[in-house]
């Protein structure tokens, strides 16, 4: 039991548009998600790293049945996720929870925090008023707000407060798994720093498993266990953090990496201008990433490259025709 | 840019507690004609409620004898109509009547049409569909036509003009909330609420209403007026109330035969209508002005063309550092709301020689934009000022010179790029159009020659097929391409100096790898110094060349990049750098910076920092902090530096 995932995703792929108007036209269709298989275990980190872009908010929101994949299966705890979100969100959402990008947006600006995070316990555990102040002094302590914040309104927090109180809203229906949509990329880095830490300390508190997804290398880095390397919809890479991180065997992967700034480092490599990403409404046919490999041939052009691991090494595995080696 | 706004947006917040800005009431009774207006409605509806109780003759009581009475006849104040009965009277009934149809319409109007609103706004696609497409079929009516229709099936009668006035309304608040409701509906709370196990339902009454609730209110306050007059227009036409009661439409219908004979029986319940609709419409737009958030923050204030220099003690001849293209010293803007100050900027310091990359690091709300944007008079004022400093330009106080100066040099000699390229750019207008403009605007080139001036600049900025990209719309571009596109045109007129506001921060790390090697070749190339205000000491490392950091208005440390880096003096230089992730270096502990900067209406005496500062002492307390300088072009701004030759006693 402990051995199986606690979330699977299987060839999960999502579709927006598409389908025909009034009179027959067929509308364009955008993949946000193409064949998507991961495994989440219990107790990890999974990082999702990519850009702006490249799918990885629609596979957040899928993870948490905000939106339904158009094919494939996503397994949570041994249950098909897919079916449960469309038939009660409510015991779904009491396992699995999501924590907002822009956390001051993800707060009604006209309900107090007590309101808010009132809902879930609720909704979602139906507990009597007595219980929910018990959980309420508990919960502020978690994310290590004072307990008088409940009764202000959101706009009175600051970005770092604010995620903070998104944190814990997330928190309050006990959940096992938090999917944090770049929880941290709106925020100053000294405020950063502290979500992390307290995001850190949660997880062992409270045994959570995370989905964690950021544009942000280091920060992600800093927190994973496990890391997906995201592009136009695909996972180009995956594998530890460390060994995806020390040997990038993805061209994109590398490229990521050098381009990262980072205190005291000089120079960095840059492409050349030609770096669009490909139109989403007109996919190239083989290996989205083609255009702007250094590594590519001609085979990248024809065939979609699989996730497969690089130099018999099983843990970490790169869809590309031409990977780095190990060095 | 966005540095400037949460600054401003900071003070805003603090103050709603502290001093008690004026309340939506107070706010209402500040506009005077809305309060002319408010006085005359409340009159009106006070006397026609007291109406009963009133020392009134029966308004329906005809008396022949005493027929067309002219006004302030004895018994009869306002005269009497064809019939005998007293104008004051019905007037005042009139008025009871009229008002409680308006209401009582607009209430139906307005809880039908934002329900529908709502709905189709929250539920989108074929529910809106089927709604809206509903709702075009009421409005393709000329609204009177449709009324009249409504009461010719209902059968004439104060109820149905009622009915009748009501449905020709729903469509305008429909489609109002329908547009509300659907941007709120994609919002983040909401689909936090329903990660919170809200059912649809609770979501759209419980989340999504409050946030409407104003502008259904807004909605109504400004229908209720017009509301009146349909009525009035419908028992005009004799299909609202029915005789003998009193309406004041029906009254102007009834004086309408005699308008020549006796013209008091119309003209009086006609001004009534005049007056009773414009109270209403008056505090309408009052009501509107209070509650719109639009109109709230400030956007009826529109700022001047140039920030206000408030210099207290003007200074002497300065005479620039040499080899400074950039010199500005003791710079300080504030912000002034009401009686509250804000010193965004308190006394900053910077030079920036020919080619020089300075970076400004700071955390959000540390002044760094507010001090860059001060250069070229960029704060808005109302509520920005400068009250002291200098900032020479090759020698020239940019403070000083005239509103046309700063104009010339505004785009020419300074320029700026900032944060979002797609809110820089004007979304209907080519690039090219635009470069051409900026091109044109500084030089007196024709439209050809600043067309292939244009090509160059995209292909400076390294565009690849420039000649095509220049008839590309701003949303046809990615961020990437859109940030060069800001910075060719910041390139227009060969800028001594380009102020580049968080220019990478919205990008991603590709692209921003890319723009920071283009920023770092182009001053290369061209000589031209960057002020680059970031927040990132990664990004810092790889354009600048000295650094200062920024804390609460002022630089508490300066120095080259890499002394900043190495060796950090400032305690607050060294947190801000240990709390960056770092690649490759998991094991480090990020070490959060606890507690929040001063708030700049309120600041302490002495070190700005020590309320955070591990080192801090009472004598860092006790009195300002001067910047001292040790070293070449090194200074610290703390009396326990990190480093011992930054020691001073």
């Amino acid at each position: 039991m402990t051995d199986a995932p606690l979330l699977s995703i299987e060839q999960a792929e999502k579709v927006f548009g598409g389908g025909r108007t009034l009179f027959g036209r067929p509308r364009p269709a955008v993949h946000a998600v193409q064949d998507v298989t991961i495994e989440v275990r219990r107790g990890e980190t999974l990082g999702v790293v990519g850009e702006s872009g490249c799918g990885k908010s629609t596979l957040a929101r899928m993870i948490v049945g905000l939106d339904a994949p158009t094919a494939g299966r996503i397994v949570f705890d041994g249950r098909d996720l897919v079916a449960e979100a469309g038939k009660d969100l409510r015991r779904l959402s009491r396992e699995v929870q999501y924590v907002f990008q822009d956390p001051v947006a993800s707060l009604n600006p006209r309900k107090t925090i007590r309101t808010i995070l009132e809902a879930p316990l609720i909704h979602l555990l139906g507990l009597n008023k007595q219980a929910r102040a018990a959980r309420l002094s508990e919960l502020m302590d978690a994310v290590n707000l004072a307990p008088e914040f409940l009764d202000r309104y959101p706009h009175e927090f600051s970005g770092g407060q604010a995620q903070r109180i998104g944190i814990a809203r997330a928190l309050a229906a006990d959940p096992k798994l938090i999917v944090l949509d770049e929880p941290v990329s709106a925020l100053d880095v000294s405020v950063q720093a502290q979500v992390l830490n307290i995001l850190d300390g949660l997880k062992d508190r409270f045994g959570l498993t995370y989905v964690f997804i950021s544009h942000d290398l280091s920060v992600v880095e800093s927190v994973s266990d496990r890391v997906a390397v995201m592009y136009f919809g695909r996972i180009v890479e995956i594998g530890p953090a460390r060994s995806v991180f020390r040997r990038p065997r993805h061209p994109y992967t590398h490229l990521l990496l050098q381009s990262a700034p980072a205190p005291g480092r000089k120079a960095l490599v840059s492409e050349d201008a030609n770096t669009e990403l490909p139109d989403p409404y007109n996919p190239p046919p083989g290996c989205a990433f083609h255009a702007r490999c250094p590594r590519g041939t001609d085979v990248c052009n024809a065939k979609i490259p699989q996730l497969e691991a690089v130099a018999g090494d099983d843990s970490q595995r790169a869809a590309c025709f031409h990977p780095h080696e190990r060095r | 840019m966005a540095e400037a706004s949460t600054a401003t947006a900071t003070p805003a917040r603090g103050q709603k507690r502290s001093s008690g800005r004026p309340d939506n009431l107070g706010l209402l009774l500040n506009n005077k004609l809305a309060t002319a207006g408010l006085a005359i409605f409340l009159l009106i509806v006070l006397t026609a409620l007291a109406a009963p109780w009133l020392p009134l003759p029966n308004p329906d009581v005809t008396a022949p004898a005493d027929r067309l009475l002219r006004p302030l006849s004895e018994g009869h104040l306002l005269g009497t109509d064809a019939l005998g009965r007293d104008i004051l009277s019905r007037l005042i009934w009139g008025s009871r009547v009229s008002l409680a149809v308006g209401i009582s319409a607009t209430l139906i109007a307005a809880f039908f049409g934002s329900l529908i609103g709502l709905v189709a706004g929250y539920a989108g696609g074929r529910v809106d569909t089927l709604l809206m497409r509903g709702i075009d079929m009421v409005m393709a009516f000329p609204y009177i036509l449709l009324a009249l229709a409504i009461v010719a099936v209902l059968g004439p009668g104060l109820l149905n003009a009622l009915y009748a006035i009501a449905v020709v309304n729903i469509p305008f608040f429909a489609r109002n909330i329908r547009g509300i409701a659907l941007g709120l509906s994609r919002r983040e709370f909401v689909d936090a609420a329903r990660l919170s196990g809200k059912s649809h339902t609770q979501i759209l009454f419980i989340e999504v209403l409050p946030n409407v609730l104003p502008v259904i209110i807004i909605t109504m306050s400004t229908t209720v007026g017009w509301m009146i007059l349909e009525t009035a227009g419908l028992s005009f036409l004799g299909l609202g109330a029915q005789p003998p009661q009193a309406d004041l439409g029906s009254m102007l219908g009834d004086g309408r035969k005699i308008l020549f004979t006796a013209p008091h029986v119309s003209i009086i319940p006609g001004l009534m209508i005049f007056v009773l609709v414009m109270s209403i419409n008056l505090l309408g737009d009052g009501v509107r002005d209070v509650l719109d958030p639009r109109l709230k923050s400030g956007a009826l204030t529109r700022p001047v063309a140039r920030t206000a220099v408030m210099r207290e003690d003007k200074p002497g001849d300065v005479t620039p550092s040499p080899g400074a293209v950039l010199d500005v010293r003791g710079l300080k803007t504030e912000f002034h709301f009401g009686k509250e100050i804000f010193r965004a900027v308190g006394g900053v310091d910077m030079r920036l020689g020919q080619g020089e990359c300075l970076g400004i690091v700071g955390e959000s709300g540390s002044g760094k934009s507010v001090a860059a944007m001060s250069i070229m008079g960029l704060v808005p004022t109302p509520p920005g000022r400068i009250i002291g400093g200098v900032a020479l330009l090759e020698g020239e106080d940019l403070f000083s010179v005239s509103d046309e100066r700063v104009r010339q040099l505004r785009g020419s000699a300074v320029s700026h790029v900032f944060q979002d390229p797609l809110s820089t750019l004007h979304p209907l207008f080519t690039v090219g159009d635009q470069l051409i403009e900026a091109i044109q605007a500084h030089q007196p080139l024709s439209k050809s020659q600043a067309s292939e001036r244009a090509a160059e600049l995209l292909k400076l900025v390294r565009i690849p097929n420039p000649g095509e990209r220049l008839k590309a719309y701003p949303h046809e571009l990615s961020g990437g391409m859109r940030q060069r596109v800001c910075i060719a045109m910041a390139l227009a007129a060969d800028a001594k100096i380009i102020i580049a506001d968080e220019p990478t921060t919205a990008l991603d790390v590709t692209v921003q790898a890319q723009v920071l090697a283009l920023l770092d070749t182009l001053r290369r190339e061209k000589n031209t110094g960057i002020l680059f205000i970031t927040h990132d000491f990664g990004v810092v490392s790889t354009i600048c060349d000295r650094v200062a950091v920024m804390y609460a208005g002022q630089f508490v440390e300066t120095g080259t990049t890499e002394e900043i880096l190495n060796t950090p003096a400032h305690p607050y230089t060294a947190k801000l750098i240990d709390c960056v992730p770092v690649l490759g270096q998991t094991e480090r502990r990020l070490d959060a910076i606890e507690g929040r900067p001063p708030v700049v209406n309120n600041l302490p005496v002495g070190c700005r920092f020590a309320a955070r500062c591990p080192r801090a002492q009472d004598d860092c307390r006790a009195a300002p902090i001067p910047l001292f300088e040790f070293g070449e072009g090194r200074a610290v701004r703390c009396i326990h530096p990190l480093i011992a030759e930054a020691g001073h006693d």
